[in-house]
């Protein structure tokens, strides 16, 4: 598959193995960034590259997401890759772009200027992809240009003279295939190589202006022509799908029945393993508690950090599935094909199709969804967006509605067998958010956020088979930002709730909850929640929820001093002590509406740039959550007499 | 804008001006583009460049958006962008191919 036939460049890729190459001038490991438009395989080719030897970073002050890696060289050496985001241009204007370009160019302080950079286009739409090749040559760094898609071009009847287009651009140009691992060994030879060519001067070749576009094109289609590119046929299956995912009566059922379908199954195939997990817990705490000698530490231990820990670790399998589905849907092309179909209904509540794919996200979790929020182009949107997907009911309302909804609403039948109250009530806590959601956007976007319509721009990829390593790594990548926060967060609000609830000690004793310093937190509240049907034990749980929604279930479960081995029942009935019929709707209304997630309010700060639009979200989904936990503590309390 | 608009508006009758007007599969030429510059040059890199040949295809469900080809691959636009992209027909290739 080595393409490069110019003996100056062969020379260069493949470095005389008898002589150790000399170490770069400076001392740092070397830094090799992968470039690519959109839909080039660019994050298919990082993992094949690095396998599980990668992270995702994020640069300071930006919200634009790197992922760093160590390429599997067969020698010694150590190359670092970087996955930039993809671009179409080194014109800076959207904030992804503005990164791509800064790094390229050496411009951004806290990440060095890479020593190489590996440019993967798209084989089977060569033209436009080309035109990339203009501004990352023009960085006068070491390049690698590879052709990616090999086999869909070869297939669809596409050719391309590598060799002629490495001679036009003076540079090694390779065939490959990164989801079948073609022509892999040449981007190796290239990585071992880049030592050597550090001190190599840049290739020189006349390049067209870079701001205008139609002159990069037309640059792009002459080197077309003269490495005898021929375009491959159109993509026959990517027509005959479209024709069924896009018909007009077909196309938005299948879309539904997609959206459901990925519902049910985080709730009916999550349910056993969740099950699973919360027994695992259990059992292991009980066992702890069985060898442990009996002393505070114990106690802190066992009822402060594993329940604690663990009653959020139960939600790592529905997380994990919904991002198993998201992962699927995105890389076989059809999320871009769902923004498309919801663009029109989105336009309706004043967003656009893109804002779909984040909105779903945040059903699983309003973290990932608000980083999500970067394929929209439009700040407004974009803002707008991130302003109501923690409105979306994220998993980490379930483990309270499960409680409360358990605790109070009777298993009687609405729909026969269909539907039981207690699920009707789920799905009407679901309904309420998503209803919030699409109102607080209508109201942003004639307010605050008002802008003209905005334009929606979106390129249909193909359709492709999602590659299981992709999915793999994603799924690992997720699972651990989730249990670093259950480690982090999670365990120390934990810890900091047990001593609260432990202190002060009286004559050598723990004081009763109600004389702690959690108690005394929970008595200064009260007067304030009172009015909703809360009394100061719901208030500690509030005030702890604060850091994550599910944390109240723990501080609950602290609280009553809850032991045995079916716990869950346990805190049922001990939650009726504390609550009415009202102020359990109360309740679940308050949980519906507000931000209660650190992690969500210091992303929100990070993807907007600033305290404005986190402390803006937190106060009106505060005063939501107040007024519409009064409201439902009233009327409940009118119906019931 | 609003200008060229009315102007478009007036010599339509005789052949189909803008994106918008297109039926799918009726191939054209794109002519200028008459959106604010900064959509213009997302618009030229996804292909859409004076002078490309660009086919209507598939409309959304439901209408508000459609999906065009140009330059090797397909985009989806809304309706109120692709009526400020003007085009001509392209009397040499003026087939109608199949969608």
């Amino acid at each position: 598959m080595s393409s490069c036939h110019r003996d100056s460049v062969e020379s260069n890729l493949l470095p005389n193995p008898s002589i150790a190459p000399p170490r770069p001038a400076h001392d740092r490991p070397i830094i090799v960034a992968i470039v690519g438009p959109p839909n080039s395989g660019k994050s298919t080719l990082f993992n094949r590259l690095t396998g599980l030897r990668q992270k995702v970073a994020n640069f300071p002050g930006v919200t634009v997401e790197h992922r760093m890696g160590k390429a599997k060289l067969k020698d010694q050496h150590e190359v670092f890759l970087v996955d930039l985001p993809g671009v179409y241009s080194l014109h800076p204007r959207a904030e992804d772009e503005q990164v791509t370009h800064d790094v390229l160019k050496g411009e951004r302080p806290d990440f060095p200027k890479p020593d190489a950079v590996i440019l993967i286009l798209d084989a089977t739409n060569l033209g436009r992809h080309l035109v990339l090749a203009a501004p990352i040559l023009s960085l006068g760094l070491p390049i690698l240009i590879l052709l990616n898609m090999a086999d869909d071009l070869a297939a669809r009847g596409g050719k391309v003279d590598v060799s002629a287009l490495a001679a036009e651009l003076n540079c090694p140009v390779t065939l490959i295939s990164a989801t079948k691992g073609i022509g892999i060994e040449s981007i190796q030879q290239f990585l071992l190589g880049t030592a050597v060519r550090l001190n190599a001067p840049p290739p020189r070749i006349e390049l067209p202006v870079l701001q205008d576009v139609p002159k990069c094109r037309q640059w792009a289609a002459k080197l077309g022509i003269r490495a005898s590119y021929k375009a491959p046929a159109p993509p026959l299956w990517t027509r005959r799908l479209d024709a069924i995912f896009l018909h007009p009566v077909a196309g938005p059922l299948i879309f539904l029945t997609i959206v459901i379908a990925v519902f049910q199954s985080i709730f009916s195939w999550a349910q056993p393993i969740m099950n699973g997990v919360q027994h695992f817990i259990l059992g292991s705490g009980l066992w702890m508690k069985s060898v442990l000698p009996d002393t505070p530490w114990r106690s802190l231990l066992i009822d402060g950090v594993w329940s604690g820990v663990g009653s959020v670790v139960v939600f790592l399998p529905q997380i994990l599935l919904l991002f198993l589905f998201i992962g699927i849907l995105e890389d076989s092309g059809y999320l871009a094909r769902a923004a498309l179909i919801a663009d029109r209904t989105m336009a309706k509540i004043g967003l656009q199709g893109k804002s779909f794919i984040p909105l779903l996200s945040a059903y699983a979790c309003a973290v990932p969804a608000i980083m999500a929020t970067r394929v929209i182009e439009n700040k407004r949107d974009r803002t707008a967006t991130i302003m109501i997907a923690p409105l979306m009911t994220c998993s980490a309302r379930l483990p309270v509605y499960t409680l409360v909804i358990a605790a109070f609403v009777p298993n009687i039948p609405v729909l026969g067998h269909f539907l039981s109250l207690p699920a009707a009530t789920m799905l009407s806590l679901y309904v309420l958010g998503f209803l919030a959601a699409i109102t607080i956007a209508r109201v942003l976007r004639s307010t605050v956020l008002r802008s003209g319509r905005s334009s929606f721009m979106l390129e249909m990829p193909p359709y492709r088979w999602p590659t299981w390593q992709s999915l793999a790594l994603r799924l690992i990548d997720r699972a651990r930002v989730f249990l670093r926060r259950a480690g982090t967060v999670i365990f120390s609000v934990a810890v900091v709730l047990w001593v609260l609830a432990h202190l002060p000690i009286h004559n050598g004793k723990t004081p009763p909850i109600e004389h702690s310093y959690a108690g005394m937190v929970g008595k200064t509240i009260e007067p304030a929640i009172k009015p909703l049907g809360f009394n100061w034990k719901i208030g500690i749980g509030l005030i702890t929820s604060l850091a994550a929604r599910e944390v109240i279930v723990g501080t609950l479960g602290t609280i009553y001093g809850i032991e045995g081995d079916e716990p869950s029942e346990g805190l049922q009935q001990a939650v009726h002590h504390d609550l009415s019929p009202a102020g359990a709707v109360a309740l679940l209304i308050f949980f519906a509406f507000a931000m209660q997630c650190f992690s969500t309010l210091a992303v929100v700060k990070r993807e907007t740039g600033g305290w404005k639009w986190p402390i803006f979200q937190f106060s009106y989904m505060l005063a939501l959550a107040y007024c519409g936990s009064w409201v439902a503590f009233h009327l409940t309390n009118y119906f019931l007499g | 804008m609003g200008r060229t608009k009315r102007a478009a508006k007036r010599v339509s009758g005789s052949a189909p001006l803008t994106l918008a007007d297109l039926r799918s599969g009726q191939r054209c030429v794109l002519d200028r583009l008459d959106v604010p510059e900064d959509t213009a040059r997302r618009l030229m890199e996804l292909g859409f460049l004076p002078g490309n040949e660009v086919i209507p295809a598939r409309r959304a469900p439901g209408g508000g958006a459609r999906v065009f080809r140009v330059d090797g691959s397909e985009v989806a636009l809304r309706n109120d962008t692709a009526k400020h992209i003007h085009v001509r027909r392209d009397p040499e290739s003026d087939l109608v191919v199949l969608p």
